[in-house]
């Protein structure tokens, strides 16, 4: 698992990439209400917009970590956006991304480097 | 006995109406602040290098006697005819027992902003039903409640629209039959963005070039017209359909939603909102529920208290500017919670019924009088339509025009040839035979008897609306009377107790002030109706502006702005318009300390700047190394900055006019924020420290009160230079478009702020700054030791709030500053302001208008809860079950079991709360989480409020 410094994780599945955010980022946020998930088939660059996420005390933009295109989103956020604090690294996945280059996820943290990072 | 005069003078108490300490209080307030006079502490606060030249000199302030009687002079320079030229804005009978128990109503009108759900039950209950009412008229999803005005409501429609719609394209359709207001305003709001406005006729839509397109129905000039065709080729093209519909027509008409409308948005004010020249009403606006999450506004939902009881709340907070700061939806701040209030009373007054037979009757009078006109020959159009009928006269326009005058009815000119006649409410038979007669015709009142041809079967209302319960509700006045005594009695507003928000200075609104709103002189005047009828309100606009200008040290003053935030989107606009006649279209960059408040971003993101953050140092102030940094960065681009003073921290920053002299260097304007003005007026002037334009929260420093969360008047003012580039208006000119639907904003209300200064004069407004800065250092100065004040000055003085730090308690013990703020209610307080400028703390606003008794009682439910805190420090109070976790206390809590490890006493009557006179919070404290994942913004059924 890869870790951005905007606080989201990144497993490689297969030839895809699903994307979450870490346990300590839904900690900070607070309780979850509302995910906006990005529409199936979307093409991103690195740095858009792609997942708006709403706590009672915050909004903030997920950033697409890398370039490629969003195969696969996590609908059960929709009615049960509290997933993401109860299993932010398992259940309260965000999207599942199809990456042309996956080397572009050796620039991101390891565990032990994000844990120092937010230490 | 040889008669003594005493020493009371009428202006005198005009003086101690507004500021609270009494001259022998005031003196042991100073003694506790350790100065020798008001003075004294003054010179320790406000540093001398920013102070005004000159006094404020207004002459003698007037007292209530003398004011009144001037206002009446003015009041009847308004002429109060019959108008009957709609585009917009209608007559309308507000039942006396809702002007009574609401608009006159301190207990509604002195209210703040619900964002503290537990003590603002009643008036968030008033609003959902306006939701309610909304959702059900409109025939969509979901409703917000209440935004400024119309044509305000159709911009950000638009901009909503931008932000939903799938389309890419970057044009905007906009029916040539929308008011001619709401076609300007969208057009202002449109240029900035880089949206192109395409005007035409609903034929004319091409929905493949446009991300949404806007119709109103009924048209200006009458017109009914099925929109669902142009619904569909919107969607299918992946844009977003709007409607502009009047309330009162939908009660009869197919709804927007049956038409596959997305949006709808109008104008509530016909529900017995008096025409006001213009304003405040409540405007409205409604959507999909999948776009809710995109909605500007305050929505009111449902969610549950702690004992799990229904419970009110404003939800969706986060989408607003103080999180998301210029990625908030909108700049939109405020709401029009008071007329909203108004005409969600007047639908439950009314009921289903009784709304669609005071339409019935507004169309069969528009009926009779079209069949009189036709009968004499006249061609009437449109053949269908409610209220609205235009005749075109050819050369005979001015004739019948004036003779309509001389029968003291306000018809409307179209064109050179054409005019325009709307029937509302008030219209009597003898209205009907005056225009007659203006036409050169003799009918009679009942020769025309009337049909229902006028509305085509097919644009017939199908559905239901109006079901729930709340608008079933036996209407005798009794019941309707108890029914808002009820809710009042729920919330907490300035007739119960101090409002101490830091920034918002909830100070008194003073009867007197308030009366003349009321009179018809000022409430039943058309925002359009000819100049020479409206001479009482140019007198006051003139003076007021006069002497705010006197009160700033600005050179010019625009009205229109209808809040804050507004205010901060005209400015902006005027400096970009500014520039732009330079030929300096390259300004963009607009610097902002990261301190500031969150509509500054948000407005000048739409605005079309871009921001620019600047830092604080630690105490607060802006980084001036970093703002000389950031202005040089930008170089030639440099548009503005916009500050707050003293800031929002609090603080009389020495360095402002530095700021103000760097973003001059590189040919920026300033912005100074007027939201602190209170601390200023007659002591330090906006424009004497080098500030090019500002705006004044009247309803702020200059005593409109907050009427439960709008309305709102901020307008601006400006230095000589900015002056032509203000906000125009297609009735009284301008060179730049409006920014309001009326050219004085919510004329209505401006008699408040006038009558306000006029009271004062400038010794009065001078001392009441220096009391509201005495008043804020009193607390600051008793509440030392037990809570840190943050970001004091020089000299150890606060401006005129101070920020009381309570996080260290949440590391310590958790108690959060939300625990403290819902123990304070148990105390009898509204909360100070949360977690603003910095989180976790409270910021603390006394106003002047205190006395010393109130600030004292504060001053002792603060130290209480400090002790209580310090109890669970010591381990002697429980750290979850104890009386500020479980804070509010109900009285639910106190007739269930006890089992809590504190009395009864201690948990319900803490130091502060009044014995006799307790305030019950009528709900527990509500669960945020619980509404924001079950959004529930309607009426419930009233089965959820059985008790189980």
């Amino acid at each position: 698992m890869k870790f951005t410094e905007e606080h989201e994780w990144l497993d490689v599945d297969g030839d895809l990439v699903v994307v979450g955010i870490t346990e300590h980022a839904s900690e900070q946020l607070g309780d979850i209400v509302f995910v906006e998930v990005p529409e199936v088939d979307t093409a991103v660059t690195k740095g858009d917009e792609v997942v708006v996420i709403e706590s009672v005390k915050a909004a903030s933009d997920i950033l697409a970590p890398l370039d490629g295109e969003i195969v696969e989103v996590n609908e059960a956020l929709e009615d049960n956006p509290g997933l993401v604090n109860e299993d932010p690294t398992g259940k309260g996945w965000f999207f599942k991304m199809k990456v042309e280059d996956m080397s572009a996820l050796d620039d991101y943290m390891d565990e032990a480097e994000y844990k120092d990072f937010i230490a | 006995m040889p008669f003594t005069p005493t020493d009371y003078l009428p202006y005198d108490f005009a003086n101690r109406r507004h500021i609270g300490p009494s001259p022998a209080e005031m003196a042991q307030m100073l003694e506790v602040l350790g100065v020798g006079s008001l003075d004294e502490l003054i010179e320790q606060t406000v540093p001398e290098s920013i102070r005004q030249a000159k006094p404020l000199d207004f002459g003698k302030p007037k007292s209530e006697r003398g004011l009144l009687y001037e206002m009446r002079q003015v009041a009847k320079k308004n002429k109060v005819f019959t108008s009957m030229i709609g585009q917009g804005y209608h007559g309308t009978v507000t039942p006396p027992a809702i002007q009574r128990n609401i608009l006159e109503n301190p207990a509604w009108y002195t209210a703040y902003t619900p964002y503290q759900p537990e003590i603002s039950q009643g008036r968030l209950e008033a609003l959902l039903n306006y939701q309610t009412m909304i959702t059900d008229l409109t025939g969509l999803d979901i409703a917000n409640a209440s935004l400024l005005d119309e044509a305000t409501a159709a911009a950000e429609a638009m901009t909503m629209a931008q932000r939903v719609a799938k389309s890419k394209a970057m044009a905007f359709f906009v029916d040539e039959n929308c008011h001619p207001q709401n076609i300007d305003v969208i057009k202002t709001r449109a240029a900035p963005l880089g949206i192109e406005v395409i005007v035409g006729g609903p034929d004319e839509l091409d929905a493949d070039e446009v991300f949404g397109a806007v119709f109103q129905y009924p048209g200006t000039y009458g017109h009914l017209r099925d929109f669902s065709a142009e619904m569909e080729a919107l969607h299918a093209a992946k844009a977003v359909g709007i409607v502009i519909a009047d309330p009162m027509a939908l009660t009869l008409l197919k709804e927007p939603g049956a038409m596959g409308a997305d949006i709808a948005v109008g104008s509530t004010q016909r529900f017995g909102v008096p025409l006001g020249f213009g304003g405040p009403h409540a405007a409205y606006m409604a959507c999909r529920d999948s776009m809710k999450r995109s909605m500007p506004g305050r929505i009111v939902g449902v969610s549950i208290d702690s004992h799990g009881h229904p419970a009110y709340r404003l939800s969706l907070q986060t989408r607003e500017q103080h999180i998301r700061r210029e990625k908030a939806t909108s700049n939109v701040c405020t709401a029009q919670a008071l007329l909203a209030v108004m005409a969600s009373f007047y639908a439950v007054f009314h009921g289903p019924e009784g709304l669609k037979a005071i339409a019935q009757r507004i169309h069969r009078k528009a009926d009779r009088l079209a069949r009189g006109l036709e009968a004499g020959g006249f061609k009437v159009e449109p053949e269908y339509f409610f209220d609205t009928i235009t005749i075109d006269v050819g050369p005979m326009q001015g004739v019948i025009y004036n003779a309509a005058l001389a029968e003291e009815i306000n018809l409307r000119k179209i064109g050179d040839s054409r005019l325009g006649i709307t029937v509302d409410e008030t219209v009597r038979p003898g209205n009907l035979e005056a225009v007659w007669r203006a036409f050169g015709l003799n009918h009679s009142r009942d020769e025309f008897p009337a049909d229902y041809h006028r509305i085509p079967p097919t644009m017939g209302r199908k559905s239901e609306y109006l079901t729930h319960p709340v608008f079933h509700m036996n209407r005798a006045e009794t019941e309707m009377m108890r029914y808002m005594r009820r809710l009042a009695d729920r919330d907490l507003a300035l007739d119960r107790a101090m409002i101490p928000l830091g920034s918002c200075t909830m100070k008194l609104n003073s009867a007197a002030e308030l009366m003349p709103i009321s009179w018809p002189e000022f409430s039943e005047i058309h925002p359009f109706a000819p100049r020479d009828q409206v001479q009482g309100y140019c007198q006051m606009i003139d003076d007021l502006s006069e002497k705010l200008c006197e009160i700033t040290g600005y050179d010019a003053m625009s009205m229109q702005p209808n809040s804050g935030a507004q205010g901060e989107y005209a400015g902006l606009l005027t400096i970009r318009a500014y520039h732009h006649s330079r030929g300096e279209d390259n300004r963009n960059v607009c610097l902002i300390p990261v301190s500031a408040h969150g509509t500054n971003p948000a407005s000048a993101h739409m605005a079309g700047f871009k921001v620019v953050v600047v830092k604080s140092d630690d105490h607060g102030n802006i980084d001036l190394v970093d703002f000389r940094a950031k202005a040089e960065a930008a170089g030639e681009n440099l548009a503005a900055c916009m500050i707050t003073y003293p800031s929002t921290h609090g603080v009389f920053e020495e360095t402002v006019r530095e700021v103000c002299a760097i973003t001059h260097e590189f040919g920026g304007q300033v912005y100074l924020d007027g939201a602190n003005l209170n601390a200023m007026v007659g002591l330090v002037k906006p424009g004497e420290l080098g500030s090019d334009v500002s705006h004044l929260n009247l309803h702020k420093t200059f005593a409109i009160p907050h009427g439960g969360g709008g309305p709102g008047m901020g307008p601006i003012g400006v230095k000589a230079h900015l002056a032509p580039f203000l906000p125009g208006h297609a009735t009284t000119g301008g060179r730049e478009g409006p920014v309001s639907a009326a050219p004085y904003g919510s004329a209505s209300i401006l008699p408040i702020s006038w009558a306000y200064v006029l009271m004062m004069g400038g010794t009065g407004l001078t001392n009441a700054t220096k009391v509201a800065i005495m008043n804020a250092n009193y607390i600051a100065k008793r509440l030392e030791g037990a809570y840190e004040v943050l970001f004091k000055g020089d000299q150890g003085r606060v401006a005129h709030e101070c920020i009381l730090d309570t996080r260290p308690y949440d590391e310590s013990v958790h108690v959060s500053v939300d625990d403290i703020a819902k123990r304070l209610m148990d105390c009898g307080f509204h909360a100070p302001t949360m977690s603003w400028p910095v989180a976790g703390t409270l910021m603390v606003e006394p106003t002047e208008s205190e006395t010393k008794a109130e600030l004292d009682r504060f001053c002792e439910a603060m130290l209480a809860i400090r002790e209580e805190i310090a109890a669970i420090e010591r381990g002697e109070m429980d750290a979850e079950n104890n009386p500020l976790k479980n804070a509010p206390h109900t009285v639910q809590d106190l007739v269930n079991d006890w089992d809590r490890p504190y009395s009864r006493e201690q948990g319900c009557f803490p130091p502060g709360a009044f014995r006799v006179d307790k305030y019950w919070p009528p709900v527990g404290r509500v669960d945020n989480v619980y509404g924001d994942r079950h959004l529930v913004c309607t009426c419930p059924p009233l089965e959820d409020y059985i008790d189980d």
